[in-house]
């Protein structure tokens, strides 16, 4: 099964409508409380980064047998030191949003917290795709 | 501990509004936690929990319902706007509001047996 959002750039009003999505429809299709919270964690974080950072994005969300795909392609920025952007607390969110409460330099280190595998590519000057892999919880029986 | 404290029981202590959710008041409390950083409360805060912050636009809904806290406490006097009291009863999302700061707050919830959620 595949979900597939759109999320535009600077769109605070939006911001967080898409995570909440794929959360609810996880837990419609049986997926447990604990998965699905980890889902809509590693989503929301990547639905802010595109919304805080690039001009717009999509994400998508790939539910198999054995573990959930996200997938989140951007037309931004990009980022220049991904190393340095994996570290708590670095952050090149603007003043403004910072005091919204985004911005934390938490995002990237709250996907690798919460999911299985992560992987960061980006191209500066064209955009960021990350793509997290969260583990479903073996079947009793299988 | 051993005591269940409902979002109920913080709204009759704490004397504060219910701006919204009204419906999920019988909610149990697990553990409370207080930021005013969204990513910050994402990381760390759990389903049950009570969550106190002075942020008040319409993400903190997002960030509530992800966590599947149990309520929003919002500190300071300030008041959540519309779009976030509407989204929030939408989504279930009790928001209280309170005249008292976050550290009162807290130091009230924490009387009442409430314990901070830790960084697992």
């Amino acid at each position: 099964m595949r979900l597939e959002y759109r999320v535009a750039g600077r769109d605070f009003q939006a911001a967080g409508g898409a995570a909440a999505k794929i959360k609810r429809t996880l837990r419609q299709i049986g997926i447990d409380a604990e998965t699905a919270r980890r889902v809509g964690i590693v989503a929301y974080e990547a639905e802010m980064n595109i919304v805080i950072h690039a001009y717009r994005g999509t994400i998508r969300i790939d539910i198999l047998p054995e573990r959930v795909n996200i997938r989140a392609d951007d037309e931004g920025p990009g980022i220049p030191d991904i190393t340095l952007a994996m570290q708590v607390g670095y952050s090149t969110a603007p003043e403004d949003i910072k005091e919204m409460g985004f911005g934390a330099g938490l995002g990237l280190p709250n996907m690798k917290r919460y999911s299985n595998e992560l992987e960061v590519k980006s191209q500066v000057g064209s955009g960021t795709s990350i793509i997290a892999v969260i583990n479903l919880p073996a079947k009793e029986g299988s | 501990m051993g005591n269940i404290v409902t979002v109920r029981d913080i709204v009759d202590k704490l004397g504060c509004e219910v701006a919204a959710g009204s419906r999920k008041l019988d909610s149990r409390i697990s553990f409370g936690y207080s930021s005013d950083l969204l990513s910050d409360v994402m990381a760390v805060a759990g389903p049950g929990d009570i969550w106190v912050t002075v942020q008040t636009h319409q993400n903190i809904v997002a960030v509530g319902s992800l966590t599947g806290i149990s309520a929003i406490v919002v500190t300071g006097g300030a008041d959540p706007a519309p779009e976030t009291v509407s989204k929030a009863d939408e989504e279930g999302v009790p928001i209280l509001t309170t005249e008292k700061p976050s550290f009162e707050v807290i130091g009230i919830l924490y009387l009442m047996g409430i314990r901070g959620r830790k960084r697992e």
